[in-house]
Formats: C-alpha cells, structure tokens, sequence
C-alpha cells in the first residue's frame, strides 16, 4: 500500500516549543496528484495556501469529494504532496506530523481494547508508565463524559459514545495541532450539536490550532474563528476565507439563531453554493458523490 | 420453540435410530440375528462396551495418547502458522515467490503423507503430531496472514498518528487483529489436530483412539469399532466445548459474543 510506505518514510520533525511566532500550520502552493488504476491521474488539489495560527480554529468546507480530507492528510503527514511545502511550526514537514492528533471520520479505536485500554495506550508512544496512563485516561473518559464507560469495548458504544473515546484519545497525548476529518460525519444531528458543545468546551481551555474540516457549512461557522471554502474538484483549490467574528463562548445550538450568524451564513453561502453547483453538475455524469449530503 | 421441547425433539431423533437399530438386529426381520449381528452388532452391545471401556482402565491411556498428539499438532501447527503467516504478511514479495508452492502444498490429500512421515518419526506419536501439523498450519496459516492485511486502514492510520512505532502496532494491532481470525477458525484447527492424530493412530502406531478402532476392525469386532467411534465423539465434544470456553473468553470485545444493549 503506498499509504504504508509513505508512512515509514521518516521521522516528524523535533519539537521547538520556542518557536511560537511561526504559524502551527503553513500550507504553501500545495497540489496532491492520485495515481488511479490504469495509469490515469487524478488532480485533487492544487495551489493550496493556508495559513492557520497556533490557537486558531479553522473550518474547511467545500462540495463533495473537493479533496478536503486530502489536504487534512497532508497537515497530518499521512501523505505526501506532489508539490509544495508543509510547515509546522515554521518546520518542514517530514513523515507523520508527530506534534499532531488526528480525529478521523471514521471508527479508527481498536475494536479488541476497552475504551479505557483505548485512551490509555496512546500515552504508551511517550513512555507513560502504566498505571499513570491508566490514571490518566480514566480522568480524560470523565471529562468527555464517559466515567461509567470505561470498561465497555467499541461496540458496547453508540457512536457518539466512541466519537467521545476518540477524542479522549486523541487528546491525552497534549498534541498541538489538532486535525479533525468530518469528525461527527456519521452522528445524528443531536448528537453533533453535544458533540459540537464538548469540543468547543475542551478546545477553549488550551486552545490548539484546529483544522475542522465539514460538509455542513452551520457547524463550520458555530465553530470556528475562519472558515475556508473550497472549490468543487478534481484540482480544487481555496476559492474564499472568511473571520467568523461571533463572540466567545458560544452554544453551536442557540448560535445559529442570532442574526449575525444568518449574515455570515448568507455570505460563505454564496460563494459554496457555485462550488456544490459545480459539483453536482460535473457529478451527473461521473462518479464524483460519495454519499456525503449537501 | 422453547429449549425444552427442542431437546425433547433431539433427544427423539437419537431414541428413534436408536430402536431401529436395536429392532432390526435383534429380531429377524431382515434374516438370521447372527450374521447381521455380525456386521451391524446392537446399540446395546455397544453401549455395554463403551460402559466396560470408560470403566476399565487402558482406554484412557489410549485417549491420553490421542489427546498428546492433538495438543502437540496444534500447538506447533499454530506457532508455525503465526510465524510465517506475520512473515507472509509484512513481505510482500516472499508471500508472491511462495504463493503457488503454499497453494500446492495445501491442496495435496495429506493422507498420502501418512506413510512418509511414520518413516521418517517412527510409529510413535511424531509422525502423527506431523500429520496434525500439516493440517493445522494452514488453517492457521491462512487466517493469521488475512488478519494481518485486512486490519483496518483507519485504524491502523489512527495508531500511528499516535505515535506507534513497528513494535507498538505489532503489538496493539497486527497482533489482536491476526489472533482474532486465528480464534475464529479455532475449532477448524482444533478438529483438524485431532484427525490428523486419529488417521495417523490408524494408518499405523500402536497406541491411541486410531489404534484403538483399527485393532477391533482387523479381528472384525464390529462392536469394538462403534464403541471406539463413540468414546471417539464424546472425546470430540469435550475438547470442543472446550475450545467454545476459551474462545468466548477471548473474544469478549467482539459484536454479539456478548449482547449488551447501545444507546
């Protein structure tokens, strides 16, 4: 599998806890070709440049199959550009970006481990002992809300349950750039709206650089600081920026029935709808929708 | 339909063959008693043998012996499959070189083998633990080598996002993922061990089950051969459930070995 290769490909660059100026994230003249079956080739997306600062939270948003989660992968270092620089830290990029956490879309918690064996094991990388990881993921469950869960294994879970372990997961290692890829995708809308609350809870606290990535344009904006649209694919580029200015803390639930948030709505909608137009129009005659709604 | 009645129906079906034995043997319906007796013996008779065999002493001597042999094909069998099967799995390249003789090797009737190998280990118990052995490995085989592949990408991405390296994924991922499909063919493996013991006891040793049964065939002791297939079945239901036991202790994570209800 080529994914595999690449991952072995080296190790992330050291960590410079001085080196605050420079921006968690710099994406600069990024394009990713695929190689397809049969010798085509696939331009998901060209001329990226994107800039997200450290404690910033960014939305990415964009039709289906616009090569969103593929510019994720590429902050994550689980695969590598055809061109352009990735920059962490002011760092090149080098192998999997090791001062990142990754919240995929999908279950990615090992099925054979209980939720508190789940949280646990990620400290083992960084030479935790133990009983601390132990102690430690136990106090990571109870805030994401799972204390009576801890011995459950994945599929004694609902899904959000386990979206809940994931990000627990994920943030017991500390990392300072957090990536998520449609994280509450396969959620019900309750369920992403709690979701959306614990998040935007646990993330205030220390506030990391975030990269959001969504289809659902009312998350992005109860969410983030920016949100950046894309294009419709093949060979998507970033067509739009917008600074989310609605104050701190928010509730994404009563959020998104202030007028402020209808006007920053009615604006990034204007220029995404062209893009899902697009895409639906390219999509009618290709393989291009994927199963994500609008 | 409640468990009761369903035990009354199983334990019907073996009360009727049962008497249609007995009735046909015992009584001329079909001939002279003696000479169908012969061939078919009674379930009684059977019965009364199996009664002074697992009464008696040396049939567990016999069974002991069966029973080493099973564990040692299965044990080495299943050492031998992990091990070439992670091998297998993690070099793609010796797995394409060996595919075509790894296929031959295991689509040949491994009873031809028999011969060799009570050449080669003698008429004690290694050449039947070979004959085990070259049943098990590939079941073994096989599964450990799929489980390895087909770990899920997600999951695997995910583990090393946090900072696995090869000794931490081979340990949390590979590892469970290849022995959970080890575990799902366990009684496959299991049962295989024990024919391999078996075939070999009866193609030529001079102890075990196999012998056991191939003795009382040789003197035309009809009665010998049912009541060694008997204690043959009951030694079988042991060791499966058994095997049932450890499997469900060790798949507990696993979806429907353990219902508990979702929110």
């Amino acid at each position: 599998m080529e994914l595999q290769d690449r991952l072995h490909a080296g190790a992330g660059p050291a960590g410079v806890p001085g080196a605050d100026t420079a921006p968690a994230v710099n994406l600069s003249g990024i394009d990713i070709t695929f190689q397809l079956a049969g010798g085509h080739r696939y331009k998901a997306v060209t001329g990226i440049d994107l800039t997200v600062s450290a404690g910033e939270f960014v939305s990415v948003v964009g039709p289906t199959g616009c090569g969103k989660s593929t510019l994720l992968n590429a902050a994550a270092g689980l695969l590598t550009p055809s061109a352009g620089k990735v920059g962490i830290f002011g760092k090149p990029l080098s192998g999997l970006n090791v001062r990142a956490g990754y919240l995929f879309q999908q279950d990615a918690l090992m099925p054979w481990k209980t939720a508190l064996q789940n949280v646990a094991v990620a400290l083992e990388p960084m030479g935790v002992p133990a009983a601390e990881a132990d102690a430690r993921a136990r106090d990571w469950l109870g805030r994401v809300g799972l204390r009576a869960f801890v011995d459950r294994y994945p599929h004694m879970l609902s899904g959000g349950q386990r979206k809940r372990v994931s990000l627990a997961q994920m943030l017991i290692r500390n990392p300072e750039i957090l990536l998520m890829d449609e994280p509450f995708g396969p959620l019900d809308a309750q369920t992403r709206q709690i979701m959306g609350n614990l998040l935007l809870d646990l993330w205030s606290k220390d506030r990391k650089a975030l990269i959001f990535v969504t289809h659902d344009l009312e998350e992005a904006i109860a969410l983030s600081d920016r949100v950046v649209v894309m294009s419709a694919g093949p060979a998507a580029g970033i067509v739009a920026d917008y600074r989310v200015t609605l104050p701190r803390p928010r509730d994404i639930a009563e959020i998104r029935l202030e007028k402020a948030f209808h006007e920053i709505h009615r604006d990034i909608w204007s220029s995404l709808r062209v893009e899902v137009q697009k895409a639906y129009a390219m999509g009618e005659g290709k393989e291009l929708v994927q199963g994500d709604a609008p | 339909m409640n468990r009761l009645t369903l035990l009354a129906l199983q334990i019907l079906v073996a009360v009727v063959f049962l008497l249609i034995w007995h009735v046909f043997t015992v009584y001329p319906l079909l001939g002279d008693t003696k000479t169908i007796q012969f061939f078919f013996s009674t379930p009684l008779q059977v019965l009364g043998r199996t009664w002074t065999q697992l009464t008696g002493g040396d049939i567990y001597f016999h069974l002991g012996i069966t029973l080493t042999e099973t564990v040692l094909a299965f044990v080495i069998g299943s050492a031998a499959g992990i091990f070439f099967g992670f091998t297998f799995a993690r070099r793609q390249l010796m797995a394409a070189v060996f595919d075509p003789y790894i296929k031959a090797a295991n689509a040949l009737p491994r009873v031809v083998l028999a011969p060799i190998f009570a050449l080669w280990f003698g008429l004690g118990i290694w050449s039947k633990v070979a004959l085990g052995f070259t049943l098990v490995f590939f079941i073994v085989f096989f599964n450990v080598y799929q489980g390895v592949r087909e770990v899920s990408p997600t999951v695997l991405a995910n583990a090393r996002m946090l900072g696995m390296n090869e000794r931490q994924l081979f340990r949390h991922v590979y590892w469970p993922s290849a022995l959970t499909w080890m575990f799902s063919s366990l009684h496959t493996s299991v049962g295989f061990a024990l024919v391999g013991a078996v075939v070999g006891e009866y193609l030529g040793s001079s102890a075990g089950l196999g012998y056991k049964i191939h003795e009382a065939e040789s003197v035309f002791d009809v009665t010998g051969v049912f009541s060694g297939m008997l204690i043959l079945a009951l030694f079988v239901i042991v060791i499966d459930s058994l095997v049932t036991f450890v499997e469900k202790r060790l798949l507990v994570w696993r979806p429907g070995q353990s219902a508990t209800t979702t929110t």
